[in-house]
C-alpha cells in the first residue's frame, strides 16, 4: 500500500494558523505513507497535477488531501484520481479548514495538533479504503401512471409526448377524475369540462399511451428499472369496439341508482356512459345493480335485446394483464371529506345541506339550462368542513375550499343578484396567483363574507330551511340566520384507495395521511422508493395548477432516470460479511426501505433498493452487516487515530453527511471558535453509528461522544434519527452499568442553521469531559467486555 | 376615542399564569367562534367565550372582571366542538381560580339565616361561595 498525503495552505486560510509543513512532516512518518507534501493551492491546476504526477511516479494507490471540506472540493480530487487511473473512492479528505483552522484563530499550537490528528484519521481510514465500483444498471423507457385524473393525464401526456411508453391505469370506467365534475376553475372561471376534455381526448390518441380504464393495479413487485405490474381489467359487459354510446340501452334499462358523477343528485341507469365527455365514451354495466348480473338466469336482458350493435356481453370476465415498467408515477388523488362525520352540520339528515361538489354539479346543470333543483333565496357556505378540525382528526388546511367557495358564491350571486349569498369562514386564504383579486371580485359582486365558524345548524321541520348559529368574530355579535340552502365547503382527505398501492410500492405517509415525498424542499415529487414519483393530491391537498405542475415535475423526474438507458447508483450501500451472518433476520425489520431479505440462511441486500443509510447495522448482533465506504473497521480506525495520543478528554463528533457535517462546515465558514479537543467524523447518517462503535470509542479513551443527525422530518433517511436515539439510550444504560457518567454521550437532531447551538453543545461536552477527566482504565476495560457480551445478549 | 390596549411584560405574565393553571395552549385558539356559537349561556354573558380567549391571548387581566367566566356552566359544549382541541371551560375555570386565590369573600356564612341555611342544598351553597368571591 502506498499512500500520498497532500496538505493544503489554502492561500493562508489554513497555513496562517496551522503549521502545514509540520503536519506534512509528521504524517509523512506514518506507516504506508510514501510521500507527504504541503502546497499553496491543492485545488488549482498545479496542485491537481502534483497529485496526478505523484500517482504515476510513486505508484500511489491511496490519496489523502488535507484541505477544505470534502463537500466543497471532494469532487475535484476524486476526478484527479479517476483521470490518473485510480478508483475515485480511494481518496480521503481531512477537513483542516472548516473544522480546524477557521475554528481556532489565534491558537496555532492547538490548530496544528488538531490538523495533524485529523490528517492521521484520514490516513487511517484510507488504509482500509476499497475501490468502490460505480454501479450502473440498464433502464428502459417504460412507465406506469396510476390514476387517470388531471395529474395522471398530465404526467402520461408529458411522458407520451417525450417518447416514453406509458401505461395509464384508471380504476373507474373513464379518465377525468374530480376535475371533470367541476363547473368552472378559479380564479379565471374557465369552464372545467371545456379545458379538460381536449386533454382527455389526447390520451387515447397518443400512440405511446396504453390506456387501461375500469382497471386496477393488483400487484407491483421489483424495483427501479424492473417493476413487474399486474393489472386486473374489470368486466365492462359492453364491447367497447362495438358500442357507439347511442343511448338505446340506457332508455330501456329498468334499474336506476344515484349517479356518482352527479354526486348522487340525479340518477343513472345500471347500464350507462360515465358522463357526457367520458373517455372512453362507451357504455358500461354496473354489475352491483344490474338485474341480470345480480340475479342470473334470463332475468331482464333488455339492453342485450335492444342493442343494435350487438355490443352487450354478459359473459365478460375480469382479465389480468402483466407488464414490466422502469418507473412508476402514483397519481391516485383524494377523496372529498365525508361530511356526515361533522354531525352538527346535519349533512345526510337535512335535505338543504349539500357539499361543495354537489353545488358544482348544480351550477353546471343550471348553466346548461337543465337545473337539478331551483337555487333560490338565501345561500350559506360553511368553510373548513373537515379541514383544520381536530374533532374530525384533520389538522391541515385543504387549500382549495376558500377559493372554490369564493367561485361558487360569486357565480351564484352574479347569475341571480336577488340571491343572498354568505360565506362563513375562519380565515380566508387566497394565496395563489390571482386569488386575492378573485376574492375581491366576489366581495364586489355582493357576496357577504362573515368571519366565524358556524357552531350549530337547525332544520325547520316544516319549511326545511336551515338556521345557522354563529359568532361574527369581527363584531363580536351572535348571528342566527335562516337559509334556504347550506353548502359545506368540504376539504380533501387521503383516499383509502391509495393504501394498497402505497403498500405495494413501500411508500410512507405523512401525519395527515397523504403520501410522503422524499424531501419537502428538494425532492417534492420523489418518494423514498427509487423510481417511484408522486403527482397531484395523493401527496397533499392542492389545486389544479399545482397538480399539473407536480405531474409535469414527476414526469421530468422519471425521464431523468430513464433517458440515458443506464442508471448510475450510489456505491455506498450495505453489504454482508457472509461468514459472520447467522441468518437471524433482526436486520430485516430494521431496514426502512425494506431492502433486506433472508435468502439461503443469510442476509441478502437488494443493492438497487438500498439507500446506504446504515441504519440496519445497529440491528446486527454479529457485526455481519456493514456499509461500503464507511465500514465498521474504517470507522473504528478513524476513532483510534482520533484518540491516539489524547489525554482521555477528546470529544468525538459523529456528523451525518446531510446536515451536521455541513453545519460544522458552516460554523467554520462563519469563523465561530470552539474547543480544540473535538474531532468530527463524517458518517452517512446518525443511525449508522452503532452502540458498539460508541462503546469502543469510550474503551479507546474518548472523553465524550456526540452523535449529530438530521432532524427526522428533513432527513434523507427514514428512521435514522429514531435509531440514533435508541442507540444513544443503549449506550447510556451501558455506561451507567459500568459506573461511567451517561452524560458523556449525547445524541442530537439538528438542522444546518443551528450554528450557535452546535458550538454550544460541542463546547459543553468538551467542558464536561475536562471536568470529569478521562474514563479510568479499569472501567474502559469493563466496557470492552460489555461490548463483547452484554450488548450482544441484550439484542437477542 | 377608542380605547388602546397596552400590551406589556405583565400581560405576558398573565397569559402564562392562565396557561399554567388551565394546562391549555391558549395561543392556539384561532378565533373561529365555534365556542360562542355552541354556548347555551351566551345570552347572559358580557363578552363571548371566544372574546374571553382573545383577551387572555393578549394578556388582558380585564378578563377577570367579566361576567362570562362566572356564567359558564362548564357544560363543555365548547370543548367538544373546538376545532383546535382546546378546552375553553378549563380556561374559564383558571380565571375563576385566579380570583378565588385572592381570598376576598363577599358572602359571609354567618349572615345567612339559620332556617335558610338548613334549607339550602350544600351544592348551591358551595356554588354561591365560589361565584360571590373575588
Amino acid at each position: 500500500m502506498r499512500i500520498g498525503v497532500y496538505v493544503c495552505h489554502c492561500g493562508g486560510n489554513i497555513s496562517e494558523v496551522v503549521d502545514v509543513e509540520k503536519v506534512a512532516k509528521a504524517v509523512g512518518e506514518q506507516g504506508n505513507v510514501v510521500i507527504s507534501r504541503d502546497y499553496g493551492h491543492m485545488c488549482s491546476d498545479v496542485g491537481q497535477k502534483l497529485i496526478a504526477d505523484d500517482i504515476k511516479e510513486h505508484e500511489l494507490d491511496r490519496v489523502v488531501v488535507a484541505a477544505c471540506s470534502p463537500q466543497f472540493q471532494g469532487g475535484t480530487f476524486m476526478r484527479v484520481l479517476e483521470t490518473s487511473g485510480l478508483n475515485p473512492h480511494l481518496l480521503e479528505m481531512a477537513n483542516i479548514r472548516e473544522h480546524c483552522s477557521w475554528t481556532l484563530p489565534g491558537s496555532p499550537k492547538e490548530a496544528t495538533e488538531k490538523a495533524e490528528s485529523l490528517t492521521s484519521m484520514a490516513v487511517a481510514k484510507a488504509r482500509l479504503d476499497e475501490p468502490l465500483e460505480k454501479r450502473t444498471m440498464p433502464i428502459g423507457k417504460r412507465v406506469l401512471v396510476i390514476g387517470g385524473g388531471i395529474a395522471g393525464i398530465q404526467a402520461a401526456l408529458d411522458l407520451g409526448d417525450a417518447g416514453f411508453e406509458v401505461h395509464l391505469v384508471e380504476r373507474t370506467p373513464s379518465i377525468g377524475g374530480k376535475m371533470a365534475q367541476l363547473s368552472r376553475t378559479f380564479p379565471t372561471e374557465d369552464c372545467s369540462a371545456c379545458i379538460l376534455s381536449p386533454k382527455m381526448a389526447d390520451v387515447p390518441a397518443n400512440p405511446n399511451i396504453d390506456l387501461l380504464t375500469n382497471s386496477e393495479v393488483t400487484a407491483i413487485e421489483g424495483h427501479l428499472g424492473s417493476f413487474d405490474v399486474t393489472v386486473t381489467k374489470k368486466p365492462r359487459y359492453v364491447d367497447p369496439d362495438k358500442c357507439t354510446a347511442c343511448g338505446l340501452c340506457e332508455e330501456k334499462c329498468p334499474v336506476s341508482v344515484p349517479d356518482e358523477f352527479e354526486e348522487g343528485l340525479i340518477e343513472r341507469k345500471a347500464i350507462h356512459v360515465p358522463f357526457g365527455f367520458s373517455v372512453p365514451n362507451k357504455n358500461v354495466i354496473d354489475e352491483s345493480v344490474c338485474l341480470r348480473l345480480t340475479k342470473g338466469g334470463d332475468v331482464c336482458g333488455l339492453c342485450e335485446k335492444i342493442c343494435p350493435h350487438d355490443a352487450i356481453d354478459f359473459g365478460d370476465r375480469p382479465e389480468t394483464e402483466q407488464f414490466t415498467v422502469d418507473t412508476v408515477i402514483v397519481a391516485t388523488g383524494y377523496d372529498i371529506f365525508d361530511a356526515t362525520k361533522k354531525t352538527v352540520y346535519g349533512f345526510g339528515r337535512f335535505e338543504n345541506v349539500i357539499t361543495g361538489l354537489q353545488m358544482e354539479r348544480m351550477v353546471v346543470h343550471g348553466a346548461e339550462g337543465t337545473p337539478i333543483r331551483p337555487i333560490k333565496g338565501r345561500i350559506a357556505f360553511i368553510q373548513c368542513v373537515g379541514s383544520r378540525d381536530e374533532q374530525v382528526g384533520n389538522e391541515y388546511c385543504s387549500r382549495v375550499c376558500c377559493m372554490y367557495a369564493s367561485k361558487l358564491s360569486q357565480l351564484l350571486k352574479r347569475s341571480d343578484p336577488s340571491r343572498d349569498v354568505y360565506v362563513f369562514y375562519t380565515d380566508l386564504r387566497s394565496f395563489g396567483k390571482g386569488f386575492e383579486e378573485y376574492y375581491k371580485r366576489g366581495q364586489e359582486a355582493g357576496v357577504k363574507f362573515v368571519r366565524g365558524r358556524p357552531a350549530e345548524l337547525r332544520e325547520d321541520p316544516v319549511t326545511k330551511r336551515v338556521t345557522i348559529k354563529v359568532e361574527d368574530t369581527l363584531s363580536r355579535q351572535m348571528i342566527e340566520s335562516e337559509f334556504d340552502l347550506v353548502v359545506l365547503s368540504v376539504g380533501m382527505t387521503a383516499s383509502a384507495q391509495t393504501d394498497p398501492i402505497a403498500e405495494m410500492l413501500k411508500l410512507t405517509k405523512s401525519p395527515d395521511g397523504f403520501l410522503q415525498e422524499a424531501h419537502p424542499k428538494f425532492k417534492p415529487v420523489d418518494t423514498l422508493t427509487e423510481g417511484v414519483f408522486l403527482a397531484g393530491t395523493v401527496q397533499g391537498p392542492k389545486d389544479i395548477p399545482d397538480t399539473v405542475t407536480q405531474a409535469s415535475a414527476a414526469a421530468a423526474r422519471a425521464i431523468r432516470l430513464m433517458n440515458q438507458g443506464e442508471y448510475t447508483l450510489d456505491p455506498v450501500v450495505a453489504f454482508v460479511h457472509e461468514e459472520a451472518c447467522d441468518g437471524c433476520g433482526l436486520c430485516v425489520p430494521a431496514c426502512p426501505v425494506k431492502a433486506i431479505a433472508i435468502s439461503g440462511g443469510v442476509t441478502e441486500i437488494s443493492e438497487s433498493s438500498c439507500t446506504g443509510c446504515g441504519v440496519c447495522i445497529s440491528a446486527c448482533p454479529t457485526e455481519a452487516l456493514d456499509l461500503k465506504g464507511y465500514t465498521n473497521a474504517q470507522l473504528l480506525e478513524e476513532v483510534r487515530a482520533a484518540l491516539s495520543g489524547g489525554d482521555g478528554t477528546t470529544v468525538l463528533v459523529f456528523a451525518d453527511d446531510m446536515t451536521v457535517y455541513r453545519l460544522a462546515d458552516n460554523v467554520g465558514t462563519a469563523r465561530m471558535a470552539y474547543a480544540p479537543n473535538s474531532r468530527i467524523i463524517r458518517v452517512p447518517s446518525g443511525g449508522r453509528v452503532t452502540p458498539r462503535l460508541i462503546l469502543e470509542a469510550f474503551s479507546l479513551g474518548a472523553g465524550a461522544v456526540l452523535i449529530g443527525d438530521s432532524e427526522e422530518k428533513s432527513s434523507p433517511f427514514v428512521g435514522s434519527a429514531a435509531t440514533m436515539k435508541e442507540n444513544v439510550a443503549a449506550v447510556k444504560s451501558a455506561l451507567e452499568t459500568e459506573g461511567i457518567d451517561p452524560e458523556r454521550v449525547l445524541g442530537l437532531e439538528l438542522v444546518t442553521v443551528m450554528m450557535a447551538g452546535f458550538v454550544g453543545r460541542v463546547n459543553g461536552l468538551c467542558a464536561l469531559a475536562n471536568k470529569l477527566g478521562a474514563v479510568p482504565e479499569d472501567k474502559r476495560k469493563a466496557l470492552v467486555e460489555h461490548v463483547n457480551d452484554k450488548l450482544l445478549s441484550n439484542k437477542r | 376615542m377608542a380605547e388602546t390596549v397596552v400590551i406589556t411584560v405583565k400581560s405576558e405574565a398573565f397569559l402564562k399564569k392562565i396557561v399554567a393553571l388551565s394546562a391549555e395552549a391558549i395561543t392556539v385558539c384561532d378565533q373561529c367562534g365555534t365556542c360562542s356559537g355552541s354556548c347555551p349561556m351566551i345570552a347572559e354573558m358580557d363578552v363571548t367565550p371566544s372574546q374571553l380567549m382573545r383577551m387572555v391571548q393578549l394578556g388582558q387581566s380585564e378578563a377577570l372582571d367579566t361576567k362570562t367566566m362566572w356564567v359558564c356552566a362548564s357544560c363543555f359544549a365548547c370543548t367538544v366542538r373546538c376545532p383546535r382541541g382546546l378546552d375553553v371551560s378549563k380556561v374559564a375555570e383558571a380565571l375563576r381560580q385566579v380570583t378565588l386565590r385572592r381570598s376576598v369573600d363577599h358572602l359571609d356564612i354567618r349572615n345567612i339565616p339559620d332556617d335558610e341555611l338548613a334549607e339550602l342544598p350544600q351544592i348551591a351553597l358551595v356554588s354561591a361561595f365560589r361565584k360571590l368571591t373575588g
